[in-house]
């Protein structure tokens, strides 16, 4: 299975560099952006055949180290 | 005094820590490798110096508070040892869940290197208490993500519990409240975006840093 962790800042946390991307967008005459976010996104293969089980112990993983809950958020895919 | 200083792989305080240490206590400051799974017994100090331990992956200080070493260091801050974050150690620090809150990217966005005036906000730590009456101090900071960010109920007790302990005069970084430092609950641990280790003898522009280890030696 394919695992897939996106990871942005929390809604209410300001994201400089979401800001600063606008005002460039915005520069290339690109006007209707705005609240741009940066995130990332991690991917990686998971042994196992059970999508419920690959979701939980991903979640883990988020809490733990991929993402920071203090200010990020996170989505988990499996596929 | 004893005291030791954490090296991550990417750390480059981590010598002027120990001279800064040495310089101003007389401790005997030994170097313990992050892989490391015990720390030297006695420690009255254990320093997270600053740098880009393992490159900033992820998150700054997010794969440090991962090592090996920093199970054994949640011990003894659990024992009540002095544990003192710099710089990338806040960061460290803070990913390790020893202090509340984060560290985000500049406001400004830029790495900031400049002298900074601070507000000791509270000299009644044993981090802090050589600065006494002297409230107005100067260090240096250098950081890209030095923007420190908690919720509002986090902010609140941390300024009513009197764990503020560094303000900004003039916020380099965006800062929340302009906290440039704060302790623990208990107050043994210490993290700040400013470096003491950079600011230990005039000829560095400044000695106030120099208060701050020994008080921590006055305390032990």
């Amino acid at each position: 299975m394919r695992a897939t962790v996106h990871v942005f800042l929390k809604p209410g946390v300001l994201d400089v560099q979401g800001k600063a991307i606008e005002g460039a967008l915005h520069g290339l005459g690109f006007p209707g952006a705005s609240d741009v976010r940066v995130g990332k996104t991690i991917t990686f293969d998971l042994a196992g055949d059970d999508p419920a089980k690959a979701e939980t112990e991903v979640k883990s993983m988020c809490e733990r180290l991929l993402a920071n809950t203090v200010i990020e958020g996170y989505r988990v895919e499996i596929g | 005094m004893k005291a030791a200083v954490i090296v991550f792989p990417g750390s480059n305080c981590d010598r002027d820590c120990k001279t800064a240490i040495e310089r101003t206590t007389g401790a005997e400051v030994s170097m313990v490798w992050h892989g490391d799974t015990s720390l030297p017994d006695g420690l009255d100090l254990i320093v997270l110096p600053g740098g880009f331990s393992y490159g900033d992956y992820l998150r700054c200080g997010a794969m440090a508070a991962q090592s090996p070493v920093m199970r054994a260091i949640k011990a003894e801050a659990g024992r009540g040892t002095g544990v003192l974050g710099v710089c990338n150690g806040f960061q460290i620090l803070c990913e390790a869940g020893l202090l509340p809150g984060a560290l985000l990217r500049n406001a400004g966005l830029k790495y900031v290197c400049t002298a900074v005036a601070l507000d000791v906000v509270n000299s009644q730590t044993r981090f802090t208490a050589a600065y006494r009456d002297r409230r107005d101090v100067s260090m240096t900071v250098g950081n890209g993500e030095g923007n420190y960010f908690a919720d509002e109920t986090t902010l609140d007790r941390l300024e009513g519990e009197g764990q503020v302990v560094f303000r900004y005069r003039d916020n380099p970084n965006g800062s929340a409240r302009d906290i440039a430092g704060i302790v623990n609950d208990r107050g043994n641990v210490l993290g700040m975006m400013p470096h003491p280790d950079r600011a230990f003898e005039e000829e560095l522009g400044s000695s106030d840093g120099a208060l701050l280890f020994q008080s921590v030696l006055a305390s032990a």
